[in-house]
């Protein structure tokens, strides 16, 4: 027999204050929870999103990171002969060799420097890059004093909008055009020619980093590192672009996840033993219902669903308050050091579906958890004490 | 001596005049107690009988400064506790006054000496004077086996004892009882009335007691009927089964 | 004092919910100090940073190196006391996963610049002595399973191929904060292999006489070198972390606003529990005063009990979080301390206590309020 519905509402309406302040305490957790989980993803999507299936990245051999590689003009005429790269309706090979380095701006809030990812590319780099195009303005001229800035770096920081005069290297540059790069670190970098950029800084003229191949299909990628690394001249990496990508964002997605996980958790406990407060005195306060639906013959099962559809119905409505309260984060824009890359990264806050679900399948548990044991305590509730209370 | 005319001149331990009591249910105003009188010595045993709601508990709760009057004034030994701030009646309470309860009252998670030595704590005694007296007035009530024992593990005529041991423990100058043995079977109501008697018997305490049980009445040396907002004296209401 | 047996037996009055409050707020403290030790890992880098040593960079962008010939023409500048160098190495050691900082250091300068790293004199030696030597600080040592005489392979990064050391040293900090996850070996070592750019150094590491004279010297720096080809950018070690922690984003925001969040679910917690013990109880309040306790004596006793579900909490969320943290860091090696220091532990406490009575003030006053008749009458 299952029991009434009706004695939880009531329950639950008479006991409201402590009932609100279980349902708050478990709003806070999963709101938080959201939060953390969407932060890192947030900041491991920027990443991802920055890399193309059909690329591939080609950096000396050891190297981690483009900033710790060095391809050189003879190397990069091998990687434009191998088999697998793609060409343009021109018949121009898409590859797009690239220096990067890094430079300190001022922030446009605070004034303190901040380290900015600079890319030294040539004209082809869109094309082999086709999820970034000109936002505004116009692409720089090759051997000319011009950048285009991502979306973030124009909002970030001090003279990088559109004709504004930024400064780095030692040497000024005009900010010509905006990128989009739909939410990529692209986003959070600075390109131009990338013979100048050597010039700056006093690298040597033919010297990249890393060269960026647009493939002809992604499953090329496979033919093309054969391709590669079985010549002899070639000490290489070669790595999909998406790859490369999600790899940088290990670091600090493990260090949000890490210390997040270790904070929800704390949280957690503190939730579930405010629910299992409310739940025990939920108990307490009905010794008589509890006696008297036992002697009508209603059995332990009932009450023991009874209690536990009342504290999971209480976590869930926990729940979603705390996935509306944070709802409101998704897409706030936030910057931070990449470790990895040496430089600052922007990124939003992402709420997505499944980390809601995720929050909510969290309050289910806490529900559950903080119901269990008050409602196994109901239903074995001596009957005959309970009736002498009446 | 008892008297419920207010006319004496002086000199009773307990002096009450003009004892107004009104309360508020709704929009009605109801006169519990209207120009009440009383006067009790030293070593009376004063019964107070009366219909249910006609105010018996309230003029107890008036004499022992639980509450205070609409009106009127209440003399106790020189101390005139109406006009007594919080926190001096709180004082002049725990000094002067022994509430023995229908429901005992007693603390569960206390064991009976805790229970008694509670209004000891109060006190400037130290550890070692609190103990003496908390086991002197557990030997009056006959209860001393037993003070390492929690409520729960007593009966119902044991945890009363333990409440009349409390109300004594601190020598208080008056005890009040409401309904003491209201809660009892027949043979521990004995038992507690016999030890009440011995309290005014033996140890010459002042008792006012409020009761709806005849037996209980008839141990008290007077009996007052509360009507109609003042006592009257009546002679034969324990006799004829009083009314209830 | 004497009403302790009083308050102590009310706890237990129901077990299970002392049980559950008092763990409340050992989950709650035990939180703050996790935070407060997210918190000193992300600026404790700049509290332990020396006050009287400058870092001289490469002005264009702080991955450019400078001229090894820098070393002597800054000795020469009025004020600088000692120098030292050192060349981010990079590097991976088995796996990309095992990150360890790794340098080439200046042999003769570097141990007497960072006093605050203690190495056994015959190590030191050990590692001069020896070209292909390395010291590595405690915390890596440990964590592989390092020991002394041990050939370690790193496979170079920014340096390719693959690089073997000998370890001839292991360095301890000497205060909680330092970083003992370094892997030290010998510049000239690293300058000899190296097949491109012979003769230049990551960074610069300069003593000036005092810390007043931080600016001035630092000044002096940059102005010597200004307009060559390697301009350089001098400032303190200080302010070089704290940039650093600026960069890492608002932090102690984030920290902050968690922060606020558990306390104020706490006293929710624990002000509901203390309500409902309160209102369970009006009967015996009721008791107490006609016993003679005053209002005030009452108000202190519920508040009492507040703080006895508060400071055992609060013990027990700072111990078990000190015990985590000696631990070491959860995320692997990613964070270079993981440290609760002794004041924020304090802090914990206070706020614990503050949080006691705050969640007991509301019960205590009602109590202490309580009509005595009316709640006898409620029996």
């Amino acid at each position: 027999m299952a029991l009434p519905l009706i004695y939880n509402a009531r329950s639950v309406k008479v006991r409201w204050a402590s009932t609100t302040i279980a349902v708050l305490g478990i709003a806070g957790v999963v709101a938080i929870f959201v939060a953390m989980l969407s932060m890192a993803r947030g900041f491991q999507a920027t990443l991802v999103a920055s890399g193309s299936p059909a690329n591939a990245i080609v950096r000396r051999g050891g190297s981690l990171s483009e900033m710790e590689s060095a391809i050189s003009l003879d190397q990069i005429r091998v990687i434009t002969d191998t088999p697998g790269v793609m060409r343009s309706s021109e018949g121009i090979p898409l590859i797009s060799p690239e220096v990067v380095l890094v430079a300190s701006l001022p922030q446009k809030t605070t004034g303190a420097y901040a380290l900015v990812q600079v890319r030294g590319v040539s004209a082809r780099a869109l094309e082999v890059r086709e999820t970034i195009n000109i936002a505004a303005g116009r692409y720089f001229r090759p051997g000319i004093a011009e950048v285009v800035v991502g979306s973030n770096v124009a909002h970030m920081y001090r003279n990088c909008g559109l004709g504004d005069t930024a400064h780095f290297g030692g040497r000024n540059w005009t900010v010509v055009g905006i990128l989009d790069s739909g939410g990529s670190a692209f986003d959070s970098e600075i390109w131009c020619d990338a013979i100048l950029l050597n010039q700056t800084y006093s690298r040597p003229a033919s010297m990249y980093q890393a060269a960026t191949v647009k493939l002809s299909s992604p499953e090329e990628l496979f033919a093309f590192k054969q391709g590669l690394t079985s010549d002899p001249r070639m000490t290489v990496e070669v790595e999909r672009e998406v790859d490369y990508y999600e790899r940088q964002s290990q670091v600090v997605t493990t260090m949000i996840r890490v210390l997040g996980f270790l904070v929800v958790f704390i949280m957690a406990i503190g939730a579930v033993f405010g629910a299992l407060n409310t739940m025990y005195s939920a108990v307490a306060a009905r010794y008589r219902e509890i006696a008297t639906i036992r002697s009508l013959g209603f059995g332990s099962g009932s009450i023991i669903i009874s209690f536990l559809l009342e504290s999971v119905f209480i976590a869930l409505i926990g729940g979603v308050i705390g996935c509306l309260a944070v709802l409101p984060i998704n897409g706030y824009t936030a910057s931070t050091l990449n470790f990895q890359t040496f430089s600052s990264l922007a990124f939003a806050f992402r709420v997505t579906p499944d980390l809601l679900a995720e929050g909510m399948l969290f309050a289910l548990l806490m529900g559950i958890v903080g119901g269990l044991f008050p409602a196994i305590r109901a239903a074995r509730l001596p009957v005959a004490i309970a009736l002498r209370s009446l | 001596m008892v008297r419920v005319d207010g006319l004496n001149q002086g000199g009773a331990l307990i002096e009450v005049r003009s004892l107004d009591k009104t309360y508020q249910r709704g929009s009605e105003e109801i006169h519990v107690l209207q120009g009440l009188n009383l006067d009790v010595d030293e070593g009376d045993f004063v019964a107070f009988m009366g219909p249910s709601g006609s105010g018996k508990t309230t003029l107890l709760n008036l004499l022992g400064g639980l509450d205070l009057p609409s009106a009127g004034s209440i003399v106790v030994a020189g101390d005139e506790i109406t006009s007594m701030s919080g926190h001096k009646l709180a004082s002049w309470r725990a000094r002067h006054v022994g509430f023995i309860f229908q429901m005992y009252n007693l603390i569960p998670v206390l064991t009976a000496y805790q229970n008694v030595e509670l209004p000891l704590l109060l006190t400037t005694l130290s550890k070692a004077e609190r103990r003496r007296h908390v086991e002197t007035a557990l030997a009056v009530v006959d209860l001393a086996d037993r003070m390492h024992h929690y409520p729960r593990q007593l009966s119902g005529g044991q945890e009363q004892r333990v409440a009349i041991a409390r109300a004594v423990v601190t020598d208080p100058t008056f005890l009040l009882c409401d309904e003491p043995t209201g809660d009892l079977d027949r043979a521990s109501a004995e038992g507690i009335l016999d030890l009440i008697h011995q309290l005014v018997d033996k140890y010459g305490k002042t008792v006012l007691m409020v009761t709806h049980d005849p037996r209980a009445a008839e141990r008290a040396g007077v009996i007052l009927h509360l009507e109609k907002g003042v006592l009257v004296e009546c002679q034969q209401c324990g006799r004829s089964g009083g009314m209830s | 004092m004497r009403f302790f047996p009083f308050i102590v037996a009310n706890l237990f009055r129901k077990k299970t919910r002392t049980v559950l409050t008092v763990g409340s707020f050992a989950a709650a403290l035990f939180l703050f100090a996790l935070l407060a030790t997210i918190d000193t890992t992300f600026t404790g880098g700049v509290e332990v940073a020396g006050a009287d040593r400058l870092i001289v960079l490469n002005k264009t962008s702080i991955i450019q190196p400078l001229p090894i010939s820098y070393r002597d023409r800054i000795l020469q500048i009025p004020d600088v006391k000692h120098l030292t160098y050192a060349v981010w190495f990079g590097g991976m050691y088995q796996h990309e996963r095992n990150f360890i900082p790794i340098m080439a250091v200046d042999t003769e300068g570097f141990r007497s610049m960072y006093t605050e790293f203690a190495i056994p004199q015959e190590q030191w030696e050990a590692f001069v002595r020896d070209r292909e030597g390395c010291i590595v600080g405690r915390s890596t040592v440990n964590k592989y399973g390092w020991t002394l005489g041990d050939r370690i392979p790193i496979k170079g990064t920014i340096y390719p191929g693959s690089w073997e050391f000998n370890l001839r040293g292991i360095y301890d900090g000497t205060r909680a904060e330092d970083d003992t996850t370094q892997f030290w070996f010998q510049y000239p070592y690293l300058d000899e292999r190296k097949e491109f750019f012979k003769g230049v150094v990551g960074w610069y590491v300069v003593r000036v006489v005092s810390p007043d004279a931080d600016a001035r010297v630092a000044a002096a720096i940059d102005e010597r070198f200004a307009n060559s080809a390697f301009e350089t950018a001098t400032e303190s070690e200080k302010s070089f972390a704290a940039g650093f922690v600026k960069q890492v984003g608002n932090i102690r925001l984030i920290i902050v606003s968690i922060g606020s969040v558990v306390l104020f679910t706490l006293l929710l917690v624990t002000g509901s529990t203390m309500a409902m013990s309160v209102r369970e109880r009006t009967g015996e309040f009721a008791v107490l005063k006609t016993l003679g306790f005053s209002d005030l004596t009452v108000m202190f006793l519920v508040l009492a009990e507040s703080l006895m579900y508060a400071v055992p909490g609060a013990c027990i969320g700072l111990t078990l979080a000190k015990i985590f943290t000696l631990q070491g860091d959860p995320t692997g090696g990613l964070l270079p301390f993981f440290y609760l220091d002794p004041e924020r532990m304090l802090a914990g406490f206070v706020l614990a206590l503050a949080a006691g009575i705050a969640a007991g003030i509301i019960p205590a006053l009602l109590a202490m309020r309580l009509r005595i008749v009316e709640a006898l009458r409620r029996v």
